[in-house]
């Protein structure tokens, strides 16, 4: 093993680590004393500083990768690069919203925490192993069950987080007990040779084995990425987290998590393809310009299948359960099962060209932006009145304008209201289910989703509705902190200058495959 | 040229959105002045492409990697519904010269749904098409819900679902004519000629037009509009009656009949006398003409009446788009502007004239009010709106109306037959509502005199004057010299019929 090589491959991660402890350094020796809007903004500054180095990090990493022997261990570039620069800039963002709340004493602690999740998300965006992909999730899991539980004081916090807690806990057995059969079956841990091994034991027929860990899997990461029918933790994590680790749990954990499902269809497809070119399956080589035959090994046809089945399931139950929420919060967990769902159906049909890659993570890039967003009037709402019910954001755009503004922009965008980019996104990515399989079957999906996002313009108004239409009681203003509201002015106009020029985000992304 | 009066439309809400809330008057004016200045730029635009082909106005590579392309072009039938924008977009601003509550906010939104109006009629791209029908969404919606009255919070969450139902409809048609076609681009165009197979244009096209139809009021889709034109605010009602419906009726044409013209094809075989989609939806039009007409006879409320009137007078508009012969055709989209010109006066004179100094729209009560004696302007103007929305020769509607049912007569007598019921009691409503509202016969008592002279009505403004005569000069202009806008739209329309989308 190269440890050179190595230093190099996980540079990033070594830049948040050693933010995070520079962080703990500087919060509990030095500003023991100072004030805690002094200790939050210094910790806030030091876990941005560290988001930049890690991007340098990113690039200065080139597209090298990881790899002990044979077996590549990180991958770099492509796919693992758009998700770790995404993961570094939306942490960034969240850090910027600490700046202005009062949920902890412990800043530093906080930050500490974020910029090690941060690294496990770093780690799963890249992971080609089995045994680090687990470690990455763990990293990152950990990292958020400590966030959801660190306001002390509220009762809400601990119990979201004991109840994400336990379910983490138990998902991550799945996950572990299905990579487990993954190992039995293939006999190594690297997902390449994994998912080799999955098609031998499936080329005569499927093995009940490989469907059981094909289950299991699903079943741990459909918990990470809150699909139905494993997504009872969000709204309640959701609810009860502080502001920012809400903001943190839907956007960074997310991108992670699809990062890692990327990857695992890209090795899939990329393998598919090669059987489809020299018929490795069948043992037979077929000589070229004869028609490619059909084949769909059992690995190929079930875990599409299982990912179609969770991506209906979302879309459905999670904006028809949105529609009956009184607290935003609630209501803005919904609907990110909704869109775990959308991603999902392009993730099931997954081509092995870059386009559905591509259109998945253009999706949840500008998801995370939007709902960091989302989560920060939130938070500034809550600390005015209170409470994160609907009714709490009554005449909103008399007590702040502004807010009110961007929570209409970030809203729409969600809806998938062109000009702005949430229907860019969309469009993006039910186009590259298209592209991959014009059947009925892909197609009806895709109305599916279409309809039901139709469905979700009704919730989305019914908040807008109160900000802007009916009347209120209280009128006083809302002051948000300068710091909080540049952020989600900036927010909002990205999402707006990104939809009416989709190009820019797209040829950004796709420069990381060449 | 064109193209400017979407991008100052857009400008302007903006800039509307940033006058300080206690300068009502500077939000007027300022919204006053950019409908002009878009009015101006569409009679300019109209003249300098009268008898011109279609032209190209802007062609930039929008999205590359998907070939959506930011194509504005302008055709005969382009031009037309820009200039009927123009005018309702002018009209609008000077009906809504009261508007006290959040003044700025309301400019801003109105002046965003004509940017989005703008944008609809001048896309050459079907993808830029439908983000400019979405973009008009949105401030509908806020239009009605705050500044609007009767059930104002229901008819605007119904309008917006409905539309955006009706978008999502289109937006799966759109994904799948895109990817049928290859995923090389958006442009209209290209798509109209990518030979798109005759089996897929035959489910995609009723899919696509219902979509379209469902905002250009096509029976049994209609029923946002009577709620939605009755809880919008009068600027709101009038481009909803105006323009807002118009946008869906050009989908249908330009979209719907233009990408997919084998969708209309006969299916092969007959089903309760329907032998193919042209069949359904024609008659689905004509029982919209009918049965619009029907129950605006019966409604209680003045703006009911005129709500469900436009659903009637839609109805025509959806035929003529499918009797698919040059008069037809021609028919249809001189009656989108007709009816946008007609029903816009309605909808100001019942909304702002008459209902901002009665504050009651009830026939019951506003009979013993003697509006022909206490408010002759709003009188005379709604008799001259009223006979036009009639169909009387000499008013844009006849015109549109005669050619709509000719065309229909050549394509299915019956559809012509059946139609004609509808014209019959469409001079039955408006006659019960002229003299509902304004002409009754009783004589008033004594005591009615003596609160007349107590609660005398504020004075008709010079806003109401300048929207009326705007109007009623648009209609009457086009009735007596139809054309005016003749001669532009029917080579258009015949560029249509001969090649998909040209």
């Amino acid at each position: 093993m190269n440890y050179a090589a190595l230093f190099r491959a996980t540079l990033p991660e070594t830049a948040l680590e050693i933010a995070a402890l520079l962080v703990l350094v500087a919060d509990l020796g030095f500003l023991r004393k100072a004030a805690l809007e002094i200790r939050a903004a210094v910790a806030a500054l030091i876990g941005i500083a560290g988001c930049a180095a890690a991007v340098w990090g990113v690039y200065a990493a080139g597209w090298a990768g990881f790899s002990a022997g044979s077996d590549q261990l990180l991958a770099a570039g492509g796919s693992a690069g758009v998700a770790q620069i995404a993961i570094l800039v939306l942490t960034a963002l969240t850090l910027l919203l600490l700046i202005d709340t009062d949920f902890t004493r412990n800043a530093g602690e906080y930050v500490a925490v974020v910029l090690m999740a941060a690294a496990g998300g770093l780690i799963i965006s890249a992971a080609q192993d089995l045994l680090v992909i687990f470690t990455g999730l763990e990293l990152l899991s950990l990292g958020l069950y400590i966030l959801t539980a660190f306001a002390k004081q509220s009762e809400k916090s601990a119990e979201a987080a004991l109840k994400y807690y336990l379910f983490g806990a138990m998902s991550a057995a799945f996950l572990l007990f299905g990579f487990s059969y993954l190992y039995g079956l293939s006999g190594s841990t690297s997902l390449p040779r994994v998912i080799l091994g999955a098609y031998m034991a499936s080329a005569n027929g499927a093995s009940p084995l490989l469907f059981i860990a094909l289950v299991m899997i699903a079943a741990g990461l459909g918990f990470k990425v809150a699909a139905v029918p494993f997504h009872l933790w969000a709204p309640d994590t959701y609810e009860g987290a502080p502001a920012p680790a809400a903001a943190f749990i839907a956007s960074v954990s997310k991108v992670a998590s699809f990062a890692l499902l990327i990857s695992i269809s890209a090795t899939a497809l990329h393998f598919m393809e090669s059987f489809h070119v020299i018929g490795y399956v069948t043992g037979t080589v077929i000589p070229a310009g004869a028609p490619l035959p059909h084949i769909t090994p059992g690995f190929v046809a079930a875990w599409p299948l299982i990912l179609i089945v969770l991506s209906a399931a979302s879309m459905v139950f999670g904006n028809l359960a949105a529609l009956a929420q009184s607290s935003v919060r609630r209501l803005l967990a919904y609907s990110a099962i909704a869109h775990a769902g959308y991603i999902l159906l392009g993730l099931a049909f997954f081509s092995w060209t870059n386009a559905s890659a591509q259109a998945i993570l253009y999706y949840i890039l500008t998801y995370g932006l939007t709902t960091i967003g989302a989560f920060g009037v939130v938070g500034v709402v809550e600390r005015a009145t209170g409470s994160d019910k609907m009714d709490a954001f009554l005449g909103l755009h008399k007590r702040n304008p502004i807010l009110a503004a961007v929570l209409l922009v970030l809203f729409l965008s969600l809806a998938g209201i062109p000009p702005l980019v949430g229907f860019w996104a969309k469009f993006n990515l039910f186009a590259a289910v298209l592209g991959v399989s014009a059947g009925p079957i892909p197609f009806a999906l895709v109305a599916l989703a279409i309809v039901f996002s139709a469905v979700s313009l009704y919730y989305y108004l019914q908040v807008l509705k109160r900000a802007y239409v009916m009347p209120a009681a209280d009128e006083s203003p809302i002051q948000a902190h300068p710091v909080t509201l540049a952020v989600l002015i900036a927010i909002a106009a990205a999402v707006l200058v990104l939809g009416c020029f989709p190009a820019l985000l797209q040829s950004w992304i796709v420069s990381f495959y060449a | 040229m064109l193209s400017w009066s979407i991008y100052i439309s857009f400008a302007g809400a903006l800039i509307a959105a940033l006058v300080p809330k206690g300068k009502p008057a500077a939000a007027r004016w300022w919204a006053l002045a950019v409908s002009v200045a878009g009015l101006v730029l569409a009679v300019a635009g109209y003249a300098a492409g009268f008898g011109a082909g279609r032209e190209v106005i802007v062609d930039v590579l929008w999205v590359p990697s998907m070939g959506v392309h930011f194509l504005l072009a302008a055709d005969g039938i382009s031009r037309v519904l820009v200039l009927l924008t123009g005018i309702a977009a002018v009209a609008g601003v000077l009906f809504s010269w009261n508007v006290e509550l959040r003044t700025n906010q309301f400019f801003a939104f109105y002046l965003a749904l004509i940017g989005g109006v703008y944008g609809v009629f001048l896309s050459g791209d079907l993808f830029l098409l439908f983000v400019f029908y979405e973009v008009a969404i949105v401030p509908k919606y806020f239009l009605i819900s705050i500044w609007g009255s009767t059930r104002r919070e229901y008819g605007a969450m119904k309008l917006a679902l409905y539309s955006f139902v009706g978008s999502a409809m289109v937006l799966i048609g759109l994904l799948a004519a895109y990817t049928t076609a290859g995923s090389h681009s958006t442009a209209l165009a290209d798509l109209a000629h990518a030979g798109l197979p005759v089996s897929f244009q035959m489910w995609c096209f009723p899919l696509v037009f219902v979509g379209f139809a469902i905002l250009a009021g096509m029976w049994p889709f209609h029923t946002w509009a009577p709620t939605g034109h009755v809880a919008a605010p009068t600027a709101a009602s009038m481009l909803l009656a105006g323009v807002v419906m118009k946008l869906g009726a050009y989908g249908c044409l330009r979209v719907g009949i233009g990408l997919f013209p084998h969708g209309l094809d006969p299916w092969g075989f007959s089903f309760l006398g329907l032998g193919s989609w042209r069949d359904v939806f024609a008659w689905l039009a004509v029982i919209g003409i009918v049965y619009g007409a029907l129950v605006a006879l019966a409604q209680t409320d003045f703006k009911f009446v005129i709500g469900y009137s436009s659903v009637s007078h839609m109805g025509f508009v959806l035929l003529g788009l499918m009797t698919l012969n040059q008069i037809g055709l021609d028919g249809a989209v001189l009656q989108m502007f007709s009816h946008g010109v007609i029903a816009g006066l309605l909808f100001a004179i019942v909304g702002r004239v008459v209902y901002d100094r009665t504050h009651t729209r009830q026939f019951a009560e506003l009979e013993p009010m003697h509006l022909s004696r206490r408010l002759p302007f709003a009188a005379w103007a709604f008799v001259v709106a009223g006979v036009a929305s009639m169909g009387l020769p000499g008013f844009s509607g006849f015109v549109a109306e005669l050619q709509v049912l000719v065309g229909a007569w050549k394509a299915n007598p019956w559809w012509t037959i059946v139609s004609g019921i509808g014209i019959i009691v469409g001079v039955a409503y408006i006659w019960r509502a002229m003299q509902k509202a304004f002409f009754t016969d009783a004589l008033p008592t004594p005591h009615e005199l003596e609160s007349e002279q107590t609660h005398k009505f504020p004075p008709i403004t010079w806003p109401e004057i300048a929207g009326v005569a705007l109007l009623g000069i648009s209609t009457l202009v086009v009735g007596l010299y139809p054309r005016i806008l003749l001669d532009s739209i029917e080579p258009a329309v015949k560029a249509l019929l001969a090649g998909g989308a040209q």
